[in-house]
């Protein structure tokens, strides 16, 4: 096993401690910077995201439809959530995106990382080209996916007709919904996470894998004992942030399917929306929201304990 | 000559591999475009490479349904603003909290870290109340709102202050400058890589950002590039060169920039994940 040393960080304390007279006045005066400085970034804070996110709880245990007064229902909101089938449903619908997406991405990106990462003419104009998808947005590359996978013009069916294979309906068909919307989000992403790898590929020292070649060891030795252990902070951190994106997922779902057909691809986030502006079920919708976060927050909090078993040196 | 010809080969390999990611990955823009120039958006004649007429006709009929100057100019002028409200209110922040010793910074740490926990989704209902309630819906304020602060780049920032070495502030004090001086002059030259990538996180945020525009713009008027072109979708579902068009309109100011800072953008966005 090869540990590498962690470079020790301990900066000496350099301020003395200030004596006690001069303690109360300093105190003020830092009082006053620390308004200064924090002042600008308090105020949007607590105003955009601290008073929405009480006031989202308390909307949450009431029954409002955003006109009449709100009703108190305490917890029945939530309860009413957990024993909802079509809670669960949206749920799985989400994971499954979840379960599509995140193979396609790390395969994909590791193999182009692993192929960027090699001496190649081109290789930054080639990195560039993969990558160009993320800047785009979600919306156009939602509407670019809709028309190449239409199921009666697209170009994808056009291509699969020539070959003789079969032309699934795609998006307007409900067991093809998920699918297409993960096929569009895996091309946007694909760029990220391979730069994300790329990163962590060339943080890995090369007189490692000098070493194993001299004692004889094969590509795929080389790639399970060195690369993919030393890479594991990178693929837990593309681990991580796709499961927070992936239980957020909307845009795509919203353009390409509208959650459809039949409900067939609608995720938790759709159902929020839906829920608030479409059927006026605020409270509903806040008590969705905070169980989303509860999910999110369990499943990050998860992964954080986990990495210690198969993260190196994180 | 065995090792060599093995070689050969495996730098095939790698070129088709690469090469063919690199198509799937531009093709797409390339479909976008052709389609935006034919005549019958739904090609029904079947796909061509080639348009044998090309016209201008579908961003024609998209000028005329959609403000899409306007539309653009809001993108441009909130993600703008949208940055520099980050950059100033994010590196003040981190100064604050990396440099400054005052009473309660635990707790009003734990305050910022909570709202960076929180997803949007989360606020997006009250927020819209909120703004409803102010009678600031439908407005450019309220597209800005919740992208004044962010408590991801307040963090990104105050982890690159908190490498900047003391001594340097130390010296600063001594010749008779202040945090204000300290702050300007020393550490946000310091941590310029760190503000580059607050800066694109914070306009690419912004400028694909649809949820909360969805939410709360209604008119034309105040719509920011995705929600105008999610419009579009509703009312042209049958005539994809419009679709299209406006996809093409909409990538053009993005792709300017990312061909000017692709570099930055990379690498802005790899360094978040190492680290």
């Amino acid at each position: 096993m090869i540990t590498l040393p962690t470079p020790q960080t301990d900066r000496p304390q350099l301020l003395e401690p200030p004596p006690i007279l001069h303690r109360r006045r300093r105190g003020w005066r830092n009082a006053g910077w620390a308004l200064f400085f924090l002042l600008p970034s308090a105020v949007p804070l607590v105003l955009f995201t601290l008073i929405p996110m009480a006031a989202s709880l308390w909307v949450s245990l009431h029954k409002w439809n955003l006109i009449s007064p709100m009703k108190w229902v305490g917890f029945a909101n939530y309860i009413k959530l957990i024993k909802d089938p079509q809670t669960l449903k949206i749920f799985l619908h989400t994971l499954a995106y979840i379960a599509g997406y995140l193979p396609l991405v790390y395969i994909g990106g590791l193999a182009l990382a692993m192929a960027l990462n090699k001496k190649m003419a081109g290789r930054s104009f080639f990195r560039a080209a993969i990558f160009l998808p993320v800047v785009t947005s979600w919306v156009v590359v939602a509407l670019v996916w809709q028309w190449l996978l239409n199921p009666s013009n697209g170009l994808v069916n056009h291509v699969l007709g020539l070959l003789h294979l079969p032309e699934p309906g795609w998006w307007t068909d409900p067991n093809w919904a998920m699918p297409s919307v993960i096929l569009a989000s895996a091309w946007k992403d694909l760029g990220f996470v391979m730069v994300i790898l790329l990163a962590g590929l060339q943080s890995i020292p090369t007189d490692l894998y000098e070493a194993a070649t001299v004692d004889g060891a094969t590509g795929w030795q080389r790639f399970r004992r060195i690369t993919f252990p030393l890479l594991s902070p990178s693929t837990f951190f593309v681990v991580v942030i796709s499961l927070i994106n992936g239980f957020q997922v909307f845009d795509q779902v919203f353009v390409m399917t509208g959650g459809g057909p039949e409900g067939a691809s609608q995720v938790v986030v759709g159902q929020i929306y839906n829920l608030t502006f479409r059927y006026g079920r605020a409270g509903d919708a806040s008590a969705l929201s905070w169980l989303l976060f509860a999910v999110i927050l369990l499943i990050t909090a998860g992964q954080l304990r986990g990495q210690r078993r198969w993260v190196t040196h994180a | 000559m065995l090792e060599s010809k093995r070689n050969w080969r495996g730098k095939m390999g790698l070129y088709l591999i690469v090469g063919g990611a690199a198509a799937i990955m531009l093709f797409p823009f390339l479909w976008t475009v052709i389609t935006s120039i034919t005549t019958d958006g739904n090609l029904n004649n079947g796909p061509t490479l080639i348009v044998s007429h090309p016209t201008l006709d579908a961003y024609r009929t998209l000028l005329a349904t959609l403000p899409m100057w306007r539309i653009t100019l809001n993108s441009m002028v909130v993600a703008v603003v949208a940055t520099a409200a980050q950059l100033i209110t994010g590196s003040m922040a981190a100064y604050g909290f990396a440099r400054i010793e005052f009473r309660g910074k635990g707790f009003i740490f734990a305050l910022y870290l909570a709202t960076l926990m929180v997803p949007l989704q989360v606020l997006v209902v009250p927020l819209f109340i909120e703004m409803k309630t102010l009678s600031l819906q439908d407005t450019y304020f309220a597209l800005l709102a919740p992208s004044l602060a962010s408590a991801f780049g307040i963090f990104l920032v105050k982890q690159a202050i908190d490498g900047v070495p003391r001594e340097l502030d130390e010296a600063a004090t001594i010749d008779g400058g202040g945090h204000l001086r300290i702050f300007v002059t020393i550490v946000l030259p310091l941590v310029r890589p760190a503000l580059a990538t607050l800066a694109i996180f914070a306009f690419m945020g912004s400028w694909n950002s649809f949820l909360w525009p969805l939410v709360v713009i209604r008119s034309q008027e105040h719509m920011t590039l995705p929600l105008g072109l999610s419009t579009l979708h509703g009312q042209f579902t049958t005539q994809w060169n419009v679709v299209m068009a406006g996809s093409v309109l909409s990538i053009i100011p993005i792709a300017v920039l990312y061909l000017f800072a692709q570099r930055h953008i990379i690498q802005g966005l790899a360094h978040t994940g190492i680290k």
